[in-house]
């Protein structure tokens, strides 16, 4: 089994050096062997459980609320300009 | 060689709330980032509500294109990193949508088929600029968590034509049925071609998406431009990359955008925080009824029942305000003897501003336009004679055939005597002096 | 005895009875915090708002206002945002973030009068078994500051134990409150998936994390239920169930109560002297009228392969909003233990591989789940350890990660099948606390707590 580490790290948008890089490899093949496991079993005609609840049907009406304001909005960010957040130019 | 294309639409929903949270989703023109709360800026420990309205107008706009409304359906992650995105991936749904397998026919009678229509949230606004010597990108999330319905067709398309046809029969109809503005110019209808060219009569093993048509008047031409590029590089034997192009309005092309290297594994798995949405038949049928009759409906009804002409008909259903004007008015002048053709001429050739007259004011118009004089035919008779003689050509004329000099002549009787004045009337008494 | 000994509903009685003020409780829990400060439970505590807000609830006090919390200070899990209270998540990532708005269970303790006295150490994001993956340094077990206190509510178990909050929220998804409560000497409840309202609070794992307590007792245990379950409407995973009162269960006993002990549990690998303590434990439950009956939960084993599965894929998208844009810093900054679990959770949803891992986890999850479901039409509860070991050393797991999720092993079953636990303590062994887990079906709190008042009772 081999995991392309890199091309995992570059998904989840994880910067890693390549020390890490060697290390997760090796931590992350272990426990992919460990869950493994599962193929032992039949799971053929298990249908899957994505929620626990049964829940159906949970909307909300159409009404608008309040909405935070642009200072709450903006102040835990560390890069903003004219009430709106800043970043490096995007190519 | 055939161009192939297909479409992936957009129509932004006009509704009072977003998606998933409940912010005015009216966030055109309003300050940056004043539309926003938890859900919708991604702050740690927020959670998703779908709105119910949302759910409502995207089936109902898939029963508008035919599709079949499976009983059950669900809302899945699409996890992907974009600074506009909030939450480092976009509520969506992948394969159980709220639409299937719908269709469409077009003016010149070719079916397009519906893939599928589905629910997912718009994304923040990104706005690239140069601030105090910096590059950089500055980011709106008001938009962010606004209801979008995606509508895809099979590649069904070959040419732009038909495209733009396709584009105005969904705006109708998302209008019709009043869930969206669906004005390409504001961004609550945008459009993604996927164009590729078949060599074989098979489906090519390539396809280019084409973004930023930003309106109607550039659908056709960057379309062609793109089938034209594509034909080109397949002349010369090279097979056109699979990638994503922008559509340049300034140059009036299409530039490469990114290169997919690898096409996006966006890791799709059914959303653990909204529960999954089971219709029953009497919701469903519930929601067709509140569809009302649909621009193709009308315009057949129009035809047949009204007996308008195809022009007329085509303009007066264009948009449903002024439909429903026009068979509200109808019903009214029945009583006055007024014939729907004569209503329709009145709203089409006299510009009625529908805002401001009420169908019963414009029939009141129509009638005092339409009524006549009463000049005794002696009067009359003295009148058309002296025309005649003034006018020796229209005897000549009429006897060489020309019955249009009658009109002519109506025209001159009505200018001296400066009444209205029946036209049967005078038609048959200058007739009958020419003889 | 000091105020800061007292379980809720005798600092409540005293506070009515005008015995003692709410300002010398908060003296008292924030002199015990800054007495054992090197327990590192705390990230941020919060006196003089606490003081603040305790002269106000003792004005209240005195205008004889009656809620079921007012004037009794209680900690946060520091994953539980509080509006203008720094919450970092155990992660420095978010070391410098200030909620721009509170989560409903912290509105809805607020609102009954409860005083928030801080945030408490947690493993970062949640992820841990042990207390020692906090950014913040590690949290030590007040019963043996050389063994680990228990994860991820590590700070919450301990600001318990150590006397220092008279409750404490805490989060449950593979048994971070469970585990702590059980190597930390008190009652730790993991309620229903969807009892308690998600919305505020840092998202691990969405549809396994559990919002639960740490209290002195059973009875204070039944008391925070009362205040913090019940429907919200920003939360759209919660069944609509009425709240029960849940104290009326406390003085039933358990005469008559089928007790469930699935073998699966008691196997190899549980320490001997852990198994020993809560066979004993159970046998002086059917002294007092339960019945006991041996069951099987066969698909036990592949619990841990599909919780580490299961956990991962939604920590690894849920974990995607940090981007540092809006809040928080760069992603560079996030531990090891963070990094780890979203490569894992990214690669088990990509493509080629969703199938095989995820798709297969959410099959063998149902299997789990009916295991459940078929006990539970024989049995009312079902007991079993906590731990299959004692608490273990600082540093014995660290080198280890495969190591440390097994520590799991009997607790990630109930958040698989969104049942709740309730860990109650049985005892000591090598002078370390050891805990026994009372699980039951979805929405049976009520019966959790009668049989824990019921040991408790024993147990005096």
């Amino acid at each position: 089994m081999k995991i392309n580490v890199k091309h995992i790290a570059k998904l989840a948008n994880l910067p890693l050096s390549v020390e890490e890089e060697i290390k997760f490899e090796k931590q992350l093949l272990e426990i992919l062997s460990y869950v493994e496991k599962l193929k032992k079993i039949d799971t053929k005609n298990a249908k899957i459980t994505s929620q626990i609840t049964g829940l159906e049907n949970v909307t909300s009406e159409d009404k608008a609320s309040p909405s935070l304001t642009q200072d709450e909005s903006l102040s835990n960010s560390k890069s903003n300009h004219n009430g709106l957040f800043k970043v490096p130019k995007i190519l | 060689m055939k161009p192939v294309i297909g479409l992936e639409v957009h129509v932004e929903l006009k509704t009072k709330s977003k998606m998933f949270c409940r912010c005015s989703a009216d966030y055109f023109g309003k300050k940056p980032n004043t539309h926003t709360c938890p859900v919708c800026l991604g702050l740690p420990g927020a959670l998703p509500v779908p709105n119910k309205k949302a759910i409502e107008w995207c089936v109902m706009l898939g029963m508008a294109l035919n599709c079949d409304i499976p009983q059950f359906s669900k809302f899945d992650r699409k996890n992907y990193f974009y600074p506009d995105l909030a939450k480092g991936y976009q509520i969506s749904q992948y394969d159980e949508p709220f639409c299937l397998k719908g269709s469409i026919k077009l003016d010149s009678g070719k079916k397009i088929g519906i893939t599928r229509v589905h629910m997912e949230e718009d994304t923040g606004k990104l706005i690239h600029e140069t601030t105090e010597g910096e590059d950089v990108t500055l980011i709106d999330f008001n938009r962010s968590g606004v209801p979008l319905v995606e509508i895809v067709t099979d590649p069904d398309f070959d040419n732009a034509k038909n495209v733009l046809d396709y584009l105005k029969k969904l705006q109708q109809i998302a209008r019709y049925l009043n869930i969206s503005n669906a004005d390409m110019e504001k961004g609550d209808m945008r459009l993604e071609p996927n164009i590729s060219i078949s060599t074989n009569g098979e489906l090519p093993d390539y396809k280019v998406e084409v973004k930023n048509i930003n309106s109607f008047r550039f659908v056709e031409k960057s379309i062609e431009y793109e089938i034209e590029r594509q034909t080109n590089l397949i002349k010369e034997s090279v097979k056109p990359t699979q990638e994503t192009r922008g559509w340049n309005q300034a140059k009036q092309k299409t530039v490469t955008q990114r290169i997919k290297e690898e096409s996006s594994d966006y890791r799709y798995f059914p959303e653990p925080d909204i529960p999954p949405i089971r219709w029953t038949k009497s919701q469903i049928s519930n929601l067709k009824s509140q569809i009302g009759e649909l621009p193709e409906e009308k315009l057949k009804k129009f035809k047949e029942n009204y007996k308008l002409s195809d022009y007329d008909a085509e303009i007066l259903t264009r948009e449903v305000i002024q439909a429903d004007y026009f068979e509200e008015t109808v019903i009214l002048g029945k009583k006055y003897g007024l014939t729907p053709k004569q209503i329709a001429n009145a709203i089409i050739n006299r510009r009625v501003d529908l805002e401001k007259i009420l169908p019963a004011k414009l029939i009141e118009m129509i009638i005092s336009a339409g009524k006549t004089d009463k000049v005794n035919d002696e009067t009359l008779r003295k009148v058309i004679k002296e025309v005649l003689e003034d006018n020796p050509k229209i005897a000549q004329d009429y006897k060489k055939g020309k019955n249009s000099v009658i009109q002519f002549a109506i025209g001159q009787v009505m200018y001296i005597i400066r009444k209205k004045i029946d036209t049967e009337i005078l038609r048959k008494l200058i007739m009958e002096e020419l003889k | 005895m000091s105020l800061n000994t007292l379980s809720i509903k005798k600092a409540r009685e005293g506070l009515s009875k005008r015995q003692f003020s709410s300002v010398e409780l908060v003296r008292a829990c924030i002199s015990k915090i800054k007495e054992r400060k090197n327990l590192n439970a705390f990230i941020t505590v919060c006196e003089k708002e606490a003081l603040e807000k305790a002269r106000q609830s003792d004005k209240k006090i005195k205008d004889r206002i009656d809620l079921p919390l007012l004037g009794i200070p209680i900690s946060l899990k520091d994953i539980y945002l509080t509006k203008g209270i720094r919450t970092t998540a155990g992660s420095k990532v978010l070391d410098d973030y200030i909620p721009q708005y509170n989560a409903t269970v912290v509105k809805k303790l607020e609102d009954v009068g409860a005083i928030i006295i801080g945030k408490t150490n947690c493993d970062a994001w949640a992820h841990g078994s042990s207390g020692e993956n906090s950014d913040y340094g590690h949290t030590k077990n007040p019963w043996s500051e050389a063994h680990v206190p228990g994860g991820s509510s590590s700070g919450s178990a301990v600001s318990v134990a150590a006397k220092m909050s008279f409750a404490s929220m805490g989060s449950d998804t593979g048994g971070s409150i469970r585990l702590p409560a059980s190597f930390c000497d008190v009652v730790g409840l993991k309620p229903t998936y969807g009892r308690v309202s998600r919305y505020g609070i840092v998202a691990m794992a969405s549809s396994l994390d559990s919002i639960g307590h740490f209290t002195k007792n059973t009875d204070d245990s039944a008391l925070m239920l009362s205040v913090t379950a019940g429907k919200d409407l920003n939360d759209s995973t919660m069944p609509s169930k009425n709240v029960e009162s849940y104290e009326s269960y406390l003085r039933r006993g358990v005469k008559g109560v089928k007790i469930g002990i699935p073998k699966e549990y008691f196997a190899l690998g549980l320490d001997k002297r852990i198994k020993d303590n809560v066979i004993k434990s159970v046998k002086s439950l059917e002294k007092e009228g339960a019945k006991i009956e041996s069951i099987s939960l066969p698909n036990t084993e592949y619990a841990t392969a599909c919780y580490y599965i299961i956990q991962p894929a939604e920590v690894s998208s849920n974990l995607a909003r940090y981007d540092g844009i809006r809040y928080g810093s760069a992603r560079q900054n996030f531990g090891d233990e963070a990094k780890r679990r979203i490569m894992l959770g990214t690669y088990v949803l990509s493509s080629g591989y969703y199938d095989a891992y995820y798709k297969r986890a959410m099959q063998v999850r149902t299997l789990i789940k009916k295991d459940f479901d078929e006990a539970f039409k024989k049995v009312d509860v079902i007991i079993t350890p906590v731990s299959p070991t004692l608490a273990w050393k600082l540093g014995e797991k660290t080198s280890d990660p495969l190591l440390m999720y097994l520590s799991d092993i009997y607790t990630v079953t109930a958040n698989l099948a969104g049942i709740p636990g309730l860990s109650v303590p049985i005892g000591f062994i090598d002078d370390l606390p050891v805990g026994m887990q009372i699980l039951g079906p979805q929405f049976s709190e009520g019966k959790l707590f009668q049989v824990g008042k019921a040991w408790e009772n024993i147990n005096l």
